[in-house]
């Protein structure tokens, strides 16, 4: 049965989530945004609290254990990831820069849930319901490769005796700084164990905050979403324990079970990724109306092309843009709930989103003339804080590339 | 709840709609087009799905309950086939729904059955006008009120079938609001025009039809005084319209995809290219996409949600544009051959341009 009803728990939580992004977020925004490095403690401490009141953290919340929950609870069909992408939506729409610092779970949590053992999910998980926030990241990227990882993973993971022996660079990992030396957090390091095995050789490890030999070497100065830290992260001689690579130890055999199991996190992670877009992408339609309407110009709807004003066709398109790409998200979660493989719709989502977000936000500053160009009003930040949507999680010739092989049912060798 | 998915009753509609879209429809399309005529056992067989039928309720002569998800669910598949052909077997909703969504109780129970139960047979709308800026809310054919009748004056166009109407319901301009009245073919002053030639849908018959000073009785005006909305019917069509235009692109970007895996060029097929992948996994996105805004919108039609005509309108507004990427882009993976009339992709281009134009044509 096809419908668009927004679940209750839905509607409630949405509006909660907004009253943080209203009185936790807007209001620093801009400080935030000029004061780069700095820590946003009290949205943190905030969320930190709010977090543990309802019981967990967001990629923590697993569709399985919801299973063991009350009899009754099982009658109401699954909504979590709906539930997480209106609230990453909604916490984007506040602040996405503060949204990346919220100590509920980002990658590296998704990457521990979606292969770690029971055992590792309680010893990296139960830290997020500490006494402290905590944060983790997860670090793929090496300078001279982004697009191409895990494949041309250059970071290396030597056995010796019951420790791993971690060698390379990561750069562009987000929150690493929180997770690392912030917080009692954790990175998840992609290293090859068989250099020469290519992707086959490449498995996720867990680094712990205060490992000896894994050092933030280089925070970066960014376009945007300048209050999330975006690390550079070296590795030398870094030992880990044996059983901190992610999944079961059955190292020896050059399977890709790992590798394939964590790029499924990018399944579940790429719609939130692009829920988060749309936050920003709302929030910058939003203000554009309000200010036309506050200027004294009614906006129609119905209207042919050919009868539309200019600024009624820009903001049509803009609601069709950004609504069309909603509903493909919503979709994407919806299969993720429902245990439909939703490969294919994950990646859709996060093309429309990152395509949306920019061409609405770079159109918005455009319509709003030196208003939309000012300091003064935060629309020139989420024009700056959009673009990594298109970027970030797989860039938008990434995710059209995934789609291609998907629809033209093609391997990556038939198609690169 | 959220839900994606059809109900049975739904999947089974639209399976049934597609082998016929594709087994009879899609067939006889080109030349269809080409001749300017479709064969009238195709709308018969199509009319026998009872797609109209199920969305009328019993009392009024269906077997089903009215549903806009239904339709558009239908309608897509219809059009996937061919829009000329889906078109004429949506002929006789354009009377029917309109009625059924504004009509009293007792035009209601009058008017459906004789259509619904029956074979196929052109019962047609006169909505659509022949200027360049035509506005549903602000129509030039205008109805006055005059004793105990209404007095219509005025041009239409895109009539589908008038030559043969049983009946045409015209919608007019009645004190600044759109109105609709029924009219019979036969009635004085009524006119029907030369067959009109279009950029598409060629094997659909349309006409101009004059109204001059056309006098029908006061009861044949559909709805009591508060009773049609034309805001709703309005918003119907625009659902109706962008549904077939997701039908018509999804035919176009699946014809290319497969067209791009067989076709070789530089050593292997051109689908192997990026600038081809891309293309067509940008069409598989805005498909996607702009078919949840019908869905949604049909929703908040069966809903009767507020916001439902605007949702139309986003709707229609990002089909029409999806639809001309899509045929467009289909032409032109298919290079020169895209150019050909013995290849279906220019058809569906000159098919999907008229989707802005084609509300008016066809109800859910």
């Amino acid at each position: 049965m096809i419908s668009f009803e927004m679940p209750k728990p839905i509607v409630n939580l949405t509006s909660m989530t907004k009253m943080v992004a209203e009185n936790m977020m807007r209001p620093v925004s801009r400080y935030f945004d000029d004061h780069e490095h700095e820590i946003p403690w009290d949205y943190i401490n905030f969320m930190h609290d709010a977090s543990k009141q309802m019981g967990g953290g967001f990629i923590t919340d697993e569709p399985k254990e919801k299973k063991e929950e009350a009899p009754e609870k099982k009658k109401y069909p699954p909504i979590g990831f709906q539930r997480l992408a209106y609230m990453a939506e909604m916490l984007s729409w506040g602040d996405t820069g503060l949204y990346l610092c919220s100590p509920v779970g980002l990658l590296g949590a998704a990457a521990v849930s979606a292969t770690g053992t029971t055992d590792q999910k309680k010893r990296f998980l139960s830290r997020f319901q500490g006494e402290k926030p905590v944060f983790d990241a997860m670090a793929m990227t090496e300078p001279h490769a982004g697009s191409e990882m895990p494949s041309a993973t250059r970071t290396t993971a030597v056995l010796d005796g019951e420790e791993w022996v971690l060698n390379g660079e990561k750069i562009f990992v987000t929150a690493g700084h929180k997770s690392l030396v912030d917080s009692e957090g954790f990175i998840v390091v992609w290293a090859t164990i068989d250099p020469k095995a290519g992707r086959a050789g490449v498995r996720p490890f867990v680094v712990e905050a205060g490992t000896p030999g894994c050092t933030v070497t280089k925070l970066e100065h960014k376009l945007g979403i300048r209050a999330s830290d975006t690390a550079s992260i070296v590795l030398q001689d870094c030992r880990i324990p044996f059983e901190n690579i992610l999944g079961s130890p059955e190292i020896e055999q050059k399977t890709e079970k790992g590798f394939k199991g964590a790029m499924a996190t990018f399944d579940a992670s790429r719609p939130l990724v692009a829920a988060s877009a749309l936050g920003i992408a709302r929030a910058a339609l939003e203000f554009v109306k309000e200010k036309i309407e506050e200027s004294g110009i009614t906006l129609r709807s119905g209207l042919p092309r050919s009868r539309m004003t200019n600024i009624e066709r820009e903001i049509t398109d803009m609601e069709v843009m950004l609504r069309s790409a909603w509903l493909l998200v919503l979709k994407a979660c919806w299969m993720m709930d429902n245990r439909k493989p939703n490969n294919l719709e994950a990646s859709l989502a996060k093309v429309k989103a990152g395509d949306v977000v920019v061409k609405i936000t770079q159109r918005a500053v455009e319509l709003l003339g030196p208003m939309g160009y000012s300091k003064e009003h935060l629309l020139e930040k989420w024009f700056r804080d959009a673009k990594i949507n298109d970027l970030y999680e797989g860039t938008g010739q990434i995710n059209r590339l995934i789609v291609a092989r998907r629809i033209l049912d093609y391997s990556r060798h038939e198609l690169s | 709840m959220y839900s994606f998915e059809p109900s049975e009753e739904q999947a089974m509609l639209i399976d049934a709609a597609k082998r016929f879209a594709t087994n009879d429809l899609r067939p006889k399309a080109l030349d269809a087009d080409e001749e300017k005529e479709l064969p009238f056992n195709l709308i018969e067989k199509g009319w026998e799905l009872g797609i109209l039928q199920a969305s009328i309720p019993e009392e009024y002569g269906g077997f089903g309950d009215y549903s806009a998800v239904t339709g558009v669910l239908a309608a897509e598949e219809l059009a996937y086939g061919d829009l000329a052909g889906a078109l004429a077997i949506m002929t006789p909703g354009s009377y029917v729904l309109p009625i059924l969504l504004g009509g009293t109780e007792e035009q209601k129970k009058a008017l459906l059955s004789p259509v619904i139960e029956a074979e196929w047979k052109p019962y047609v709308a006169a909505f659509i006008e022949s200027k360049f800026d035509f506005y549903p809310g602000e129509m030039e054919t205008n109805a006055k009120l005059s004793g105990d009748s209404y007095i219509l004056n005025g041009e239409k166009s895109l009539v589908p079938f008038a030559d043969k109407a049983e009946a045409f319901l015209v919608f007019a301009n009645l004190d600044g609001k759109t109105s609709a009245f029924i009219v019979p073919p036969d009635t004085e002053g009524i006119e029907v025009g030369d067959r009109e030639g279009w950029l598409g849908i060629q094997a659909l018959p349309t006409y101009r039809l004059k109204l001059s000073d056309v006098k029908i009785p006061a009861d044949a005006r559909v709805g009591a005084d508060n009773g049609f909305n034309p805001e709703l019917i309005i918003a119907s069509s625009n659902v109706a319209v962008a549904a077939l235009g997701v039908g018509v692109a999804r035919a176009a970007y699946e014809y290319a995809l497969d067209y791009a895996k067989e076709r070789e060029a530089f050593g292997g097929p051109i689908a192997q290219k990026q600038s081809i992948a891309f293309m067509l996994a940008e069409m598989a996105m805005e498909i996607e996409a702009n078919r949840l805004l019908v869905w949604e919108a049909a929703w908040k039609l069966d809903e009767g949600k507020e916001d439902a005509p605007h949702a139309a309108f986003i709707a229609l507004s990002g089909v029409s544009d999806m639809t001309m990427m899509v045929t467009d882009r289909a032409v032109q993976i298919l290079g020169g051959y895209g150019y050909i009339r013995e290849y279906p992709v220019e058809l569906w281009m000159r098919n999907g341009r008229g989707i802005p134009t084609f509300p008016g044509l066809a109800f859910v």
